[in-house]
């Protein structure tokens, strides 16, 4: 018989905050710069340097650490991380070892229809690497290797949960919560593709029913959150095939190998280094006053669970709708801002999730350069008969694009409703004239045939017809 | 008596009054240079240029009748470890031979804006590992009142150059001893500051928790002089303390009657040579006819001071020289790999010494080890700063010698690395303890080589150090300002 397997993954998450400047100096965080224009003499950690707080982190460390449950420590101190590799500076990393920032914590995800917690061991501060740029491969058989010291020392959070998760895609899903969550607090701008989140993971397997952890196995450089759901998914296979062999896991840091979809051993020393952690003599301990950490707690915006539960109960929206606008907080803020004038709240949402996102993505434009007024100046419009649904349409499309106020679009273009037997009969005429065959099988008893008709008539009245009204008229005509 | 030959505050005063130009100053201290330092081989960097030029702006600044500070003209030698820009600085050590630094040191800015000209930089153990300068990459540096014999370390050069009369002030650095052993060993004042109470910014580090930065010089009051310039908060150094600065020279007059002081049963040792210990009662004795109160007291974790610092400060050390693996800056030897391009880098560019206490430091922090020695150093650092804060329950100020003997020779404890850690036994433990300390000469040898005594306060009280060594210069037996080395035709030989 087959033996069943559970998966236990644990996430290290990276996360690079938002402030202007490092986390031990002043050099400017901006990405995307020239190599090594970035830098000063502390974080290029040349002899005799010294680094000193950056207090913007520590706050947005604490905001993210409160905003995920987890308990500000009033004392944590900084420990150096011990280790040679080009593009650390000082040999070694200021991080926290035994005593970070805040412990414990967790964060709500919906998995399943069901809300599930993922508990987290820590959060602390460190400070960032530089980054390599091989001649070949890797370090181990490029002929040369360039450094670019921009990054380095830029204040990084580290995000440690326990081996909580089950599956890559309850592990992606996290990741999708905490990035929203992430966005909502400020912190970070979450941006994989530049490298400001990363995600390592760690995963075994074990006999169902087992509570002994298995031999577990690092996994790294998964570049997004689906990489990080197909090299877990990966290692799920693998190992379970391994060990249904009667195999035993080799405990290793693997990377990621998003061309092959496979996790590669990494060769070299990794992973068996041993740090030497000791407290950092260069920096006091990090002492917060409880006031502080309430201010802060204080300062932290309404997070995506709590505006959901708000959203679904004030504005009677359903599940769908609520996760929808609660998922990005800039269409969270536009639907409120817009909420404020119109009282369909539902209509609302259609509105947004429908036409709204959909243009939005055809423009590339994004929500926060929308005015929520003209959504509602328009839906109005359609509301009072002044404009029909198509041209409504058109309309939202021109609107996302320019800027311009829906009502002066209807004036420039000409695009209000026509209405009215005078204007309308003699288009219905002329069509009725033209397609004798549609009208003989609308008389045949051929319902569709009549649809038909009402099109023929919206295209030449260019969308401005009412449809409704134009359908009585026509079967008033030939029945 | 020639301009080389004055002290600080005399040039000062001379500067005030007109009398003499700052130029002039600066060339006599060159001359002066020119004849000794082949013999004693003090600097590692000499920069008359540099200090003509600063003293030549000075002039002028004075002539238009600008009130300058009063050391303004004042040359200064400083330790080969203290930044300064555009301005080799080496460390004595073979992999920062050819460093630039581009930028000052926080001390070394505020002597740039007193207006003191920088007369070279001054040799030193390597990264301020030793006690003797013998284990400077580049040569030794002679002691000048007895050529065989080494001027202490690791501050050795600072020393040298203040007591054969090549700059009238210098600045030292002290993580274990270094400024104080060396002092005592060329009959200077030097003083290692609370820690945190002079800015490290700048200054390359070798135990992080550990290194101060202080004055060598001829007299209290012009260590108290230079105290004013260097010591005070700075936001680049996170351990520097925010605690004001008093005025050093402004306290030196102040009554030392009615002191309780406390000679330290472990410094005044009967394994210490008797003559040495026989000048430190001599020096307490005319603190008793002044009205002090004298006690014996002891601090029993002594014994374990020597055990910790091995282990803390290496530790330290171990981390702190991490970043010299050729990629940026410093000595880069090559390699196949990034492996050998680290390993034959380091194996080049540090000295025996040196890779001694990364190798000790190392193994400290292991895993596995780490518990046993760097946790444990840590706890006895704990219990003598306990001891210290109880006897200073008692005290205002505690005593004993400086050092065990007066100078050696050269090459006398190469060999033997314990016997030349155990040449800073005696201030060990108060700088754990992050305490001020001072050494203040107290007498000649029969053999006629200086000793010292040490005076160690608690934290922030340099300034009652300074009082007591001025009022020690006056009462005491006069010594003699200069070494009685004859100089031949052109110096020393």
């Amino acid at each position: 018989m087959k033996m069943k397997y559970d998966t236990v993954i644990g996430l290290e998450i990276h996360l690079e905050l938002q402030t202007h400047s490092k986390l031990f100096c002043g050099c400017s965080t901006t990405f995307g710069q020239e190599p090594n224009i970035n830098c000063c003499p502390i974080c290029l950690g040349l002899p005799g340097s010294l680094p000193v707080f950056n207090r913007r982190a520590i706050e947005l460390a604490v905001s993210v650490a409160l905003a995920l449950n987890s308990a500000v420590q009033q004392k944590s101190r900084f420990d150096r991380k011990n280790y040679f590799y080009p593009d650390l500076p000082k040999g070694y990393q200021i991080s926290q070892y035994d005593q970070p920032l805040a412990r414990g914590g967790y964060l709500e995800i919906e998995f399943d229809e069901e809300s599930r917690r993922i508990n987290l061991e820590r959060v602390h501060l460190e400070e960032e690497a530089g980054k390599l740029m091989h001649a070949g491969d890797s370090i181990f058989d490029s002929s040369y290797s360039l450094v670019d010291y921009n990054r380095a020392g830029i204040a990084l959070l580290e995000i440690v949960t326990k081996p909580d998760i089950h599956s890559g895609r309850e592990a992606r899903l996290f990741l999708e919560d905490l990035r929203t969550l992430l966005l909502y607090t400020g912190a970070s701008d979450c941006k994989m593709e530049e490298g400001s989140l990363r995600c390592d993971a760690n995963i075994s397997l074990r006999p169902v029913g087992s509570t002994a952890l298995g031999t577990r196995v690092e996994v790294k450089n998964m570049n997004s959150f689906r990489a990080v759901e197909m090299a877990l998914n990966y290692e799920v296979k693998r190992q379970e095939e391994i060990l249904s062999a009667d195999g035993h896991i080799i405990q290793e840091t693997c990377h990621w190998d998003e061309e092959k979809k496979e996790t590669i051993p990494l060769r070299g020393k990794e992973g068996s280094s041993d740090y030497r952690y000791f407290p950092e003599p260069d920096l006091l301990p990090l002492t917060l006053e409880a006031s502080f950490i309430e201010k802060q707690s204080a300062l932290l915006p309404e997070l995506p669970r709590q505006r959901r539960v708000r959203f679904k109960e004030h504005y009677g929206l359903n599940g769908k709708e609520a996760t929808l606008l609660t998922e990005n907080r800039t269409l969270g803020d536009f639907f409120e801002a817009a909420a404020n004038d119109y009282s369909d709240y539902r209509n609302l949402v259609k509105w947004i999730q429908g036409d709204l996102l959909y243009q939005l993505r055809e423009s590339g434009k994004s929500v926060e350069q929308i005015e929520p007024g003209l959504l509602v100046e328009l839906i109005t419009l359609l509301n009072n008969g002044n404009i029909t649904r198509p041209v409504a349409k058109e309309l939202l499309a021109e609107m996302v694009l320019s800027g311009k106020s829906p009502h002066k679009l209807v004036q420039e273009k000409g695009l209000g409703r026509i209405s009215g037997q005078e204007k309308l009969l003699p288009l219905v005429d002329r069509v009725i004239a033209e397609n004798p065959e549609a009208v003989e099988n609308y008389r045949r008893g051929k319902e569709k045939a009549s649809a038909f008709l009402v099109g023929r008539v919206m295209a030449l009245s260019g969308g401005r017809a009412d449809p409704e009204e134009l359908s009585k008229l026509i079967k008033g005509k030939i029945s | 008596m020639k301009l080389y030959e004055k002290t600080a505050a005399d040039l000062g005063r001379l500067f005030q009054k007109k009398e003499v130009s700052a130029v002039e100053v600066v060339r006599s201290f060159l001359d002066r240079i020119e004849k000794v330092e082949p013999y004693l081989k003090a600097f590692i960097t000499h920069t008359p240029a540099m200090a003509l030029e600063t003293a030549n702006e000075i002039d002028n600044r004075r002539m238009s009748g600008e009130e300058l500070h009063p050391l303004a003209g004042v040359p200064i030698a400083i330790k080969d470890n203290m930044c300064t820009e555009g301005l080799r600085t080496t460390c004595a050590s073979r992999i920062l031979e050819n460093f630039i630094p581009p930028y000052d040191a926080a001390v070394v800015g505020a002597l740039k804006r007193v207006g003191m000209p920088l007369l070279g930089k001054t040799n030193m153990d390597e990264f301020a590992m030793g006690s003797s300068t013998e284990n400077s990459a580049f040569f030794t540096t002679r002691n000048p009142w007895d050529r065989e014999r080494v001027p202490g370390g690791s501050s050795g050069g600072s020393a040298v150059v203040v007591s054969a009369g090549m700059a009238p002030l210098a600045l030292g650095s002290d993580t274990g001893g270094s400024i104080r052993q060396p002092a005592s060993f060329c009959g200077l004042i030097g003083l290692r500051p609370t820690y945190g109470r002079v800015s490290r910014y700048g200054l390359i580090a070798f135990a992080s928790s550990l290194d101060q930065i202080g004055p060598f010089s001829l007299t209290a009051l012009d260590g108290a002089l230079l105290m004013n310039i260097i010591a005070g908060y700075d936001p680049l150094d996170s351990t520097s303390l925010p605690e004001s600065v008093p005025d050093y020279p402004l306290g030196l007059e102040e009554d030392v009657k009615k002191l309780r002081i406390g000679i330290i049963r472990q410094n005044v040792s009967k394994d210490f040579d008797p003559e040495v210990t026989a000048a430190v009662m001599k020096l307490v004795s005319i603190l008793e006819e002044n009205g002090a109160e004298i006690d014996e007291v002891s601090l029993p974790l002594t014994d374990y001071g020597l055990g910790a610092y091995y282990l803390i400060a290496p530790a330290e050390a171990s981390s702190n020289l991490g970043r010299y693996d050729g990629v940026r800056y410093g000595h880069n030897a090559g390699g196949d790999d990034i492996e050998s391009m680290f390993s034959r880098t380091r194996g080049e560019g540090f000295g025996p010494e040196v890779k001694r206490r990364i190798m000790i430091g190392t193994y400290a922090l292991s895993a596995g080890y780490f518990d046993a020695f760097y946790l444990q150093a840590m706890k006895v650092r704990t219990l003598i700063r306990r001891d210290y804060a109880i006897a200073f329950n008692r005290f205002d100020l505690l005593v004993g010698a400086t050092t065990p003997t007066p100078a050696f020779k050269i090459g006398e404890k190469t060999d033997d690395p314990l016997q030349m850690y155990l040449s800073d036994i005696c201030n060990i433990t108060d700088a754990l303890a992050g305490l001020p300390s001072l050494s203040v000469p107290s007498g000649l040898h029969s053999n006629g080589l200086p000793m010292g005594t040490q005076l160690t306060a608690p934290a922030f009280q340099e300034g009652l150090l300074f009082k007591v060594a001025n009022f020690l210069e006056q009462k005491r037996d006069p010594l003699p300002r200069w070494p009685r080395v004859e100089l031949p035709e052109g110096g020393l030989q």
